[in-house]
């Protein structure tokens, strides 16, 4: 089952890799700087689908996402202007924090669907990123927080490679491993039966909505480290490619079912795929397509299991 | 508008006592009173002598209450044990990581004991026919009612071959001292299963037989008021 379809997504990784690295072979696509530089790259990505497999799994979906990293970006490196890292840090999560359990209350006191809540919030916290910097960029000179959260390196590996890796350890072991995850699964696989079983599936619902905000702005704060500042378009490209790697990656979109795992091979593919695209000289807008192209192979590879009543 | 109005009924453990009745009779509202769906508005319920309330499906199951549905709640892309532990998963150590081993030995155990052919607790619930899912519900049931477990049309679902599996299930269930509530159209069933006959008309109790002392004519006559 989801052992099988991680196993594929891994040869499916490996055959692009190997294809990039023919075709590629004189741009340095397998290059030391280039591998890097891929693994750099997709962490904020990687983080993000990591908790997206909990919201997809227990059947709900944050399309705010993209916002929120934007925000969190620009709240961290406003505060750096002023404050310490661990202040920015914590105002970055706050802000995260904050519009996943907004999210999340509207979701289970109102009994609203998560994709108009999030719909709504996405549109909302948008406007906030760009009206609070009047959509200027905040520049970042705070060299701790650059070396933690963006060009450090633990030994030989770059340090953001270390965030997405653990995230990716953490959501692991607490999807596959913990009675919250169970819990997750039930609920996104049947609401119904999950309640019957006493499983409280409301506080299920909102804390995969304020997990999926934290790491938002987990990703934001990555993305600030990285380029050493943070403007309001950050993340805005971002739910597609999270929610293509995350589907690529064995977690079906109408709950019941996910693979952390998967969710990091999807994300490397895509990483993998813009990178390569890149290097061949492909416009950003023609990454789209491309991007767009392999979420809508997931997807049919997907429903096509059988399983369709649920799809319904 | 008054759902039950009248019912006096014990149960003991060891028992299996039938709720018959034509439609709107009643019989899924005593069920769900009894499993803390809805409250009732007035009347007692006592176990073991102690009056009880319930204001959720929760309380019920404290008090070793379980329910088997004809709707079968199970979680369909989760393994057989996960779906018999929902709710109530085992973990181990300080990280209190998920007892997978435990759960599937245990529920292995418990389909065993019930002589259920299901295999492996580790394929996914909706790879199962229809019988064996309504085993593995009442398995589930079987594990966790200390007291009482409610059976609402537990075999509607469920073709011939099926349902005398599920029957013989029940049975054993009996055997294992609980006491068992089950609501059923099929008089044949009652008769097959039950050892006392409780019939409501209308939300009113109409009568309570001994299976021995009565006859399927005498309950029909019952269900419908005619003589």
């Amino acid at each position: 089952m989801a052992g099988r379809r991680t196993y594929l997504v891994f040869v499916a990784f490996l055959l692009l890799f190997a294809f990039f690295a023919v075709v590629l072979a004189d741009d340095g696509f397998t290059s030391r700087t280039n591998l890097l530089n891929i693994v750099r790259q997709t962490a904020p990505v990687t983080v993000m689908a990591v908790a997206v497999v909990f919201v997809l799994s227990a059947g709900e979906i944050d399309l705010s996402l993209g916002s929120v990293v934007a925000l969190s970006a620009l709240v961290t490196a406003k505060v750096l202007q002023t404050e310490g890292l661990a202040l920015a840090v914590a105002a970055g999560l706050g802000v995260g924090l904050g519009i996943g359990a907004l999210n999340g209350l509207f979701v289970t006191l109102l009994r609203l669907p998560s994709f108009l809540v999030t719909l709504a919030s996405l549109g909302f916290v948008a406007g906030l990123a760009r009206t609070i910097t009047d959509l200027q960029s905040v520049a970042v000179a705070n060299g701790g927080f650059i070396d933690v959260f963006g060009s450090g390196d633990v030994g030989p590996i770059p340090g953001l490679a270390f965030w997405g890796l653990g995230a990716v350890a953490l959501g692991h072991f607490v999807f596959r491993h913990t009675r919250f995850g169970a819990h997750v699964v039930a609920t996104g696989d049947d609401a119904n039966a999950a309640r019957v079983a006493g499983i409280r599936v409301d506080r299920v619902r909102f804390a995969v909505l304020v997990l999926s905000g934290a790491a938002a702005a987990l990703a934001g704060i990555l993305y600030t480290g990285r380029l050493q500042g943070a403007t309001y378009t950050l993340g805005e490209q971002d739910l597609l490619v999270v929610i293509a790697a995350v589907v690529i990656g064995g977690t079906r979109l109408f709950g019941g079912q996910g693979s952390v795992i998967g969710a990091l091979i999807g994300s490397l593919i895509l990483g993998t795929l813009t990178n390569g695209l890149i290097l061949w000289g492909f416009s950003s807008s023609e990454q789209l397509i491309a991007q767009g192209v392999l979420l809508l192979v997931a997807i049919s590879l997907t429903l096509r299991e059988p399983k369709g009543e649920h799809a319904s | 508008m008054v759902a039950v109005e009248e019912l006096t009924l014990g149960l003991d453990s060891g028992e299996i006592v039938a709720l018959v009745g034509d439609n709107g009779a009643g019989k899924s509202t005593v069920v769900k009173c009894l499993a803390g769906v809805y409250a009732p508005t007035s009347g007692r319920i006592l176990l073991e002598g102690r009056p009880v309330r319930f204001s959720s499906p929760l309380d019920a199951r404290r008090d070793g209450i379980e329910v088997v549905l004809q709707d079968l709640a199970l979680a369909n892309t989760q393994p057989v044990y996960m779906n018999v532990f929902l709710g109530r998963e085992l973990v181990k150590g300080p990280l209190r990581w998920l007892d997978r081993h435990s759960m599937a030995a245990q529920t292995q155990t418990l389909l065993h004991e019930l002589d259920v052919r299901v295999d492996g607790s580790s394929q996914p619930v909706r790879n199962l026919s229809g019988g064996q899912r309504q085993a593995v519900a009442i398995a589930r049931a079987v594990l966790w009612a200390q007291r009482l477990v409610l059976m609402d049309e537990p075999t509607a679902a469920l073709g011939v071959a099926e349902t005398r599996r599920v029957e013989e299930v029940i049975r054993r269930m009996r055997d294992r001292g609980l006491a068992i509530l089950l609501v059923s159209h099929s008089l044949d069933q009652v008769f097959r299963l039950a050892d006392r006959i409780c019939v409501l008309r209308r939300g009113k109790q109409v009568g309570v037989r001994r299976r021995a002392d009565t006859s399927g004519d005498e309950i029909v006559a019952m269900i419908t008021g005619l003589r």
